[in-house]
Order: C-alpha cells, then structure tokens, then sequence
C-alpha cells in the first residue's frame, strides 16, 4: 500500500511554496534595500513581482487542495497540506507587506533624506531572520528551530514599539520631518507584520511536525515544546 | 459509558502458529470501533474471537478473557455467545433459498420461536432498522434473498443478525465488496445502530474507519500497536508505525 506517487508529489508540493517563498523573501529584502538606498527602481521591481505572487499562491493552493480531494491525506501528510495552505496565505500577505514597503519608500523619496529616529535596517535584519530561519524549519522540519521563531517575535515588537514611540515624537517636535517620519512608521510597522507572518509559518511547522497548536500561546506553550 | 466488551490479554492460534499475542481493549458501548491493519495482522482473528469463531477452524484456539456485558464468553457455551454477538461478513450470505422473511427470521425460529405475530413484528423492525424495509416490503416472501442486490444482501444479513437483538455487531469488511451508494447506506446504518447496540468493524478502507467510528484499533503482526479515539489516530497518531501505516509508507 505504499503511496509512493502522492509522496513524490507532496515533495513537488513543498517545492512550489518554496519557490513562492524565495519570492517573496526577496520582495522584502528588495523593498528594504530600495529604502536605504533610496532607489526608486528597486520599489518598481517589487510593485512588478507582485502579480508573479499571487499567481503562485493560487497555484499552490490549486495543488494543496486537489491533493487534498484525490489523495485523502491522512496524519502528517494531512497536517503538512494543511501547514502548507496556512503559509502560503502567510507569504502572500509578506509580498504585500513589501509592496506597502516599497509604496513608502516611493513617497519618501519625494521628499529630502532626513535623519529619522529608527534604525530600519537592523530590524529589516532582525526580521528577515526570521522569515529565514521559519523558512528553514519547513524545509528541515525542525521543530526547534521553529520554536526559535515564535521567542524573536518579541524582540521585533519591541523595535516596533521604540520606533512609534520615537517616530511620533518626531513628527510632534521636528514638522519638517512629518511626513518622512510617518512614512517610517508605517515601515516599521509593515517589517513588524512581516514578523507576525514568520512567527505564523513557525507555528505552523509545529503543527506539521508535532500536532501541536501553539497560535495565540506562543509565549506559555513555547517553553513546553 | 460502561464497556460493551472487555478484552484482556487474548491469544490465538493456528495450529501452532501464534496470531495473536495478548491483545488488551476495552469497546465503549453504543459506539462504534474500528479495527484497521495491513492483512495478515491479525483483525479479523480477533473480531473471530469476539463472537468465538475463530475456534470454528480446525487447529485453532485462542485464550485470554472476553467479556460481553460482563459475560465470561468462553465460559458459556457459543451458541449464547453467538445471541448476543451478531457478524456480517465481506461478502453478503444471505440463505439463497429462503425468502427475505425466512432470512430474517431464520435466527429466531433455530431459537425456537414458532408465534407468527412475534416473527412478523420482528421482520419488519429488523428491515426498518436496516433500513431495506421500504424497499422489500412488498416482496417479503415472493422474493428469495439471493435475488437483491449486493447491496440490499448484505443489509438484509444485518437485518437478520438484528432479528435476535445482539448487544454486539461484528462487522468485518461489511462494506469492501459495495458499489460507493450502498456503502454510504451501510454507513449511515452503522450510526443509527449505535444507538441500540456496540459496533465493532474491521476495515481495509481509512476513511470509512474515519468517517464511522469513534475509537481505532491500528493492529500490527498480532499486536495491537495503538488504540485511540478515531480523529487522534488519524490526524496525530503516538505510535510511528501506526503514522507509516496510514500515510502508506509501509503495507
């Protein structure tokens, strides 16, 4: 009774999200590299690669889901489709967080640099980390790793905090810099949405590999993993 | 909800070859338990002991305690046993020559029940409750068994293991040889029996384990590997060689 077929086209399946994946990873770094270069072309770029998302999150969906109706998935098979739908919403929703990016940088550019009270790239850095090492835990099942991913989670809403709380000091004190400083926040904010979606797949990767939901008790239930 | 059957540590053999070696279970009542495995592991032995079948083969015994509501069932003779055990097989076996009524009613004329009222009235809630009784009402005793359809056969020997009230129904592959209607029929029945009686279903198809039982059995070269509610054996199982055995990495 061997499903040596299925097996070989849930190994196609991971594929294609990863694909997606590099895709996506890439639209974020893209947007944070247009950010501290200023480079308008780099934003257009991810603007461009948008459409090339989401037409690979229909077709990985389009192919979780016919595996799921013709090869009635059972135990980790059935857990690994469902994790690969969930992250696949997940780094659909990470493309358009970099498009957001991207639309920001655009309109800061518009105006004059100006030193901003927060450090994007070192929590571009922090984030893209994240979005790696999630990343990773799918491709090795690993659970740990994962593990890992849910505990940075709060050091990026940490960065997140400190830059609202400076970028609208900002914009109170120094009204030159409004409209830069809220273009940052909002930056900073899409980087910290990009983070949820990291810890997100982690999550998810602990379902496929343990059966263990973990979403929305990340902080009490991680420890015990 | 009390046990409907108890199985503690029961062996058995063919010849002297050991099929099964000290299973240990207990089958909630008024639910429905599934029995799964690749073949050769040993399911259908062990339903076979439910209902003392298995010692029907010659060289073949077996040894442990089976208690059906409470009942030692090999410290009384088979044929009590066998009253409140009732078995469907694979294939449908209807007596050939017999009509529908005298194959429902055959288990209780062998018990000696000669009243035409009593015999009339069990029929009819027999096939009612098999759910074949609006389709051969008309044709009870004009048609012999043999002459429905598969799936009406094998509902027509469920009515007839109903007709003596079994605390416990045995079904071993009850569905594997029906066209996918039929065994959505004999699905749906398995639920409306379990509000009467104990299901116990040995089953090569996963999903029908999924969609009809409550508790699954994963059997393994004579073991009993895992024994779990239905939905954690199939979406989390403990044991890796029940998880290898679902997703087909081995069998």
């Amino acid at each position: 009774m061997t499903r040596t077929r299925f097996h070989q086209e849930l190994e196609e399946l991971k594929h294609r999200i990863l694909a997606m994946a590099g895709m996506a990873e890439q639209a974020v770094d893209l947007a944070v590299q247009a950010y501290s270069q200023r480079d308008i072309a780099m934003c257009q770029r991810v603007l461009n690669n948008e459409s090339a998302i989401n037409r690979a999150e229909r077709e990985v969906d389009e192919f979780a889901v016919d595996l799921l109706a013709m090869q009635q998935p059972m135990a980790i098979d059935l857990r690994f489709i469902l994790a690969v739908i969930k992250i696949n919403a997940d780094l659909e929703r990470v493309g358009d967080q970099a498009v957001n990016i991207a639309q920001r940088v655009i309109h800061m550019i518009e105006y004059d640099a100006k030193e901003l009270p927060v450090d994007i790239p070192a929590m571009a850095g922090k984030v893209r980390k994240m979005v790696r090492d999630a990343l990773q835990s799918f491709i090795e099942g690993d659970a740990d790793l994962a593990k890992r991913v849910l505990e940075a989670d709060d050091e990026v809403d940490r960065m997140n905090k400190e830059a609202f709380a400076n970028l609208s000091k900002c914009m109170q004190t120094r009204s030159d810099s409004a409209a830069q400083a809220l273009d940052a926040l909002s930056i900073a904010r899409n980087l910290e949405r990009v983070a949820d979606h990291a810890t997100n797949i982690a999550e998810d990767v602990i379902f496929w590999i343990r059966g263990a939901d973990v979403r929305h008790h990340a902080g009490q239930t991680a420890s015990r993993l | 909800m009390p046990n409907a059957v108890e199985v503690r540590n029961l062996k058995a053999w063919f010849g002297k070859a050991e099929a099964l070696h000290g299973i240990n279970m207990a089958v909630e009542q008024n639910h429905a338990t599934a029995v799964i495995g690749p073949s050769g592991c040993g399911k259908s032995t062990f339903v076979r002991c439910l209902n003392r079948m298995h010692e029907t083969i010659p060289e073949a015994k077996a040894d442990g305690e089976v208690k059906i509501g409470g009942m030692d069932i090999y410290g009384v003779p088979a044929v009590e046993v066998r009253r409140k055990v009732g078995m469907v097989f694979q294939k449908p076996n209807p007596f050939p020559t017999m009509s529908i009524y005298d194959n429902v009613a055959a288990g209780l004329k062998l018990n000696g029940t000669r009243n035409r009222k009593t015999l009339d009235e069990v029929v009819e809630r027999s096939l009612q409750q098999a759910a074949l009784w609006e389709e051969v009402k008309d044709l009870l005793k004009k048609k012999s068994g043999a002459s429905l359809s598969g799936g009406q056969q094998q509902r027509l020997c469920i009515a007839r293991a109903l007709a003596v009230n079994p605390e416990v129904m045995l079904m071993d592959e009850p569905a594997s040889a029906l066209d996918p209607i039929s065994t959505a029929k004999i699905e749906d029945l398995i639920f409306e029996l379990k509000q009467k009686l104990t299901i116990v279903i040995v089953t090569h198809n996963m999903q029908q384990a999924s969609r009809v039982a409550e508790y699954t059995g994963f059997f393994l070269m004579g073991n009993l590997v895992e024994f779990d509610k239905t939905e954690k054996i199939f979406t989390n199982p403990s044991d890796k060689r029940t998880e290898d055995y679902i997703t087909g990495r081995f069998g």
